[in-house]
């Protein structure tokens, strides 16, 4: 996390160069720090493209729920940038507070839900279709999407869900290959810079966070007394690092609780990262271009290039993480439903 | 809405939307999905087997097949030779018989030829002496005609018989 926050401070500190005195000149400044937060934080709008000064964006709904005054549904455009007070609520900093400081919950359809809502969608209908076909042309070599798909599900069954967790892997399969296509669609759709695509989900800790829970729940749900018998009381471990300090029992546990974390930080940061930097070098492009325009058309030369190239390995990052993520929840539900090996040897 | 802290919304939605996510494609897509997957490689384990177990079958068949083929050019080849020796039989006993028949033929139609040959000589014999008689009557009527003759007959027959 740090090393994200010395980013950015780097960016907003060295590189608030007046930009717009050289192009609309207006004297609004290029921050490249903003600019890339801007891009990689949610928003109550989405915001397509700025033509001089005039913001085009799609306003989304605000869902704001206090126990006092119940629902408040409306949408963003209504507080005109923190210029209007909505039913008491205001919004400042892509932050939305309550005037009179009663407390909320606010639920509302931002960038990240929009785009959740629409990544939803397109897993629902590719992979209904996807079974249709299936169960319409059972023994029939797949076509099409199908055919596409099939070795990407065969590999999840065959290559990560079968030799990590063992025995009984089939039941894993429905949440593993749901988890893969989600972080995988996903993560192709922050990579389209317009308005499909352009949201920073799966680079959102929330995301991140419920995907890691669901594995945590999911894998304590299935444990085994064996599981819990090794962190509690490792084999193979000294006496002295038991008792009567339980040090090693303290470590395992942690390691329960580190593993979902790690999971969650994992791709949130990988993802966040390639935004960052696709943004950083796209950002070059205006710093220069505020010096010269003609170094900021020679520059842009070279960062398209690079935003190019760093787009085709976000795609190839896009599969990895998503085979990551993948592939640790099943080793993880392997753990948790391991059986001891000398058992497997008397049956 | 910060980097680090996860907004209470975003978690919200997303509880809700990956479970239903979850719960429609485990029940719609992974379930079926899976389950035809499965059933295919079955079946084609299944056919893999069928046809090595068939190629199996078949040279098996092939084996037998020869084996039949053999027995059947060996059964040939006895029917063949006994045939061959039936028929050499049959013809040497058909050249016996018809060697005896001929025999037997040879010796009646001798017989007959000798019989017919007796009854011929016999019925000539018959008609010389008749012939003779008549021959000789015929002389001794011409001879006897004249009167004279006559005398000079009985003279001899009688001298003769003097003598006698």
């Amino acid at each position: 996390m740090r090393i994200f926050s010395l980013i950015f401070l780097f960016f907003s500190v060295g590189t608030e160069i007046v930009y717009g005195s050289a192009a609309n000149g207006d004297g609004k400044k290029f921050n490249a720090g903003d600019f890339i937060v801007h891009h990689i934080k949610d928003a109550y709008d989405w915001h397509i493209t700025t033509i001089g000064s005039h913001d085009i964006s799609i306003p989304l709904p605000v869902i704001l729920f206090s126990p006092g005054n119940g629902f408040d549904i409306f949408l963003s455009n209504r507080f005109e940038h923190g210029k209007t007070v909505v039913n008491g609520y205001r919004i400042e900093h892509n932050h939305i507070i309550a005037e009179d400081g009663r407390k909320f919950y606010d639920i509302s359809i931002t960038k990240n839900v929009a785009s959740l809502f629409i990544s939803v969608f397109i897993l629902l209908f590719i992979f209904i279709k996807v079974a249709r076909s299936y169960l319409l042309n059972p023994n029939k070599p797949p076509r099409g999407l199908v055919n596409a798909l099939e070795p990407v599900l065969l590999f999840i069954r065959d290559d990560i869900a079968k030799p990590s967790i063992g025995a009984g892997y089939e039941k894993y399969l429905p949440y593993l290959m749901t988890v893969f296509f989600f972080i995988w669609i996903n993560n192709m759709l922050g990579l389209i810079p317009i308005f499909p695509g352009g949201a920073n989900l799966t680079g959102n800790i929330a995301t991140t966070l419920v995907l890691a829970l669901f594995t945590f729940i999911i894998s304590i749900v299935v444990s085994k007394k064996y599981f819990w018998l090794h962190i509690f009381n490792p084999p193979g471990v000294p006496i002295w690092l038991k008792l009567p300090i339980p040090l090693m029992p303290v470590v395992e546990f942690m390691g329960v609780i580190i593993r979902p974390s790690v999971l969650m930080i994992r791709l949130f940061a990988n993802i966040l990262a390639g935004h960052i930097i696709i943004l950083s070098f796209i950002s070059l492009i205006f710093i220069f271009a505020a010096i010269n325009t003609w170094l900021g058309l020679s520059v842009s030369a070279i960062s398209i290039a690079f935003s190019v190239f760093m787009s085709f390995l976000e795609l190839l990052v896009a599969f990895i993480q998503a085979y990551v993520f993948t592939i640790l929840s099943a080793i993880y539900f392997g753990m948790a439903t391991e059986v001891p090996h000398h058992n497997k040897e008397h049956h | 809405m910060d980097i680090i802290t996860p907004a209470f919304g975003l978690v919200f939605w997303m509880v809700i939307s990956f479970g239903i996510v979850l719960l429609i494609l485990g029940k719609y897509a992974w379930k079926p999905i899976l389950k035809v997957l499965k059933e295919r490689e079955q079946s084609i384990t299944d056919a893999l087997e069928k046809a090595e177990r068939a190629k199996e079958k078949l040279a098996l068949l092939k084996t037998e097949n020869e084996k039949l083929i053999n027995l059947a050019k060996e059964e040939r080849d006895m029917i063949l030779r006994k045939a061959k020796e039936t028929a050499n039989e049959i013809i040497a006993e058909a050249r016996e018989k018809s060697k005896a028949e001929g025999e037997k033929i040879r010796k009646n139609t001798i017989e007959a030829i000798r019989n017919e040959r007796q009854a011929a000589i016999f019925e000539l014999k018959n008609q010389v002496a008749s012939l003779s008689i008549e021959i000789s009557e015929k002389i001794l009527r011409s001879e006897l005609s004249d009167p004279s003759k006559q005398k000079s007959l009985i003279d001899n027959l009688v001298r003769e018989a003097q003598l006698n």
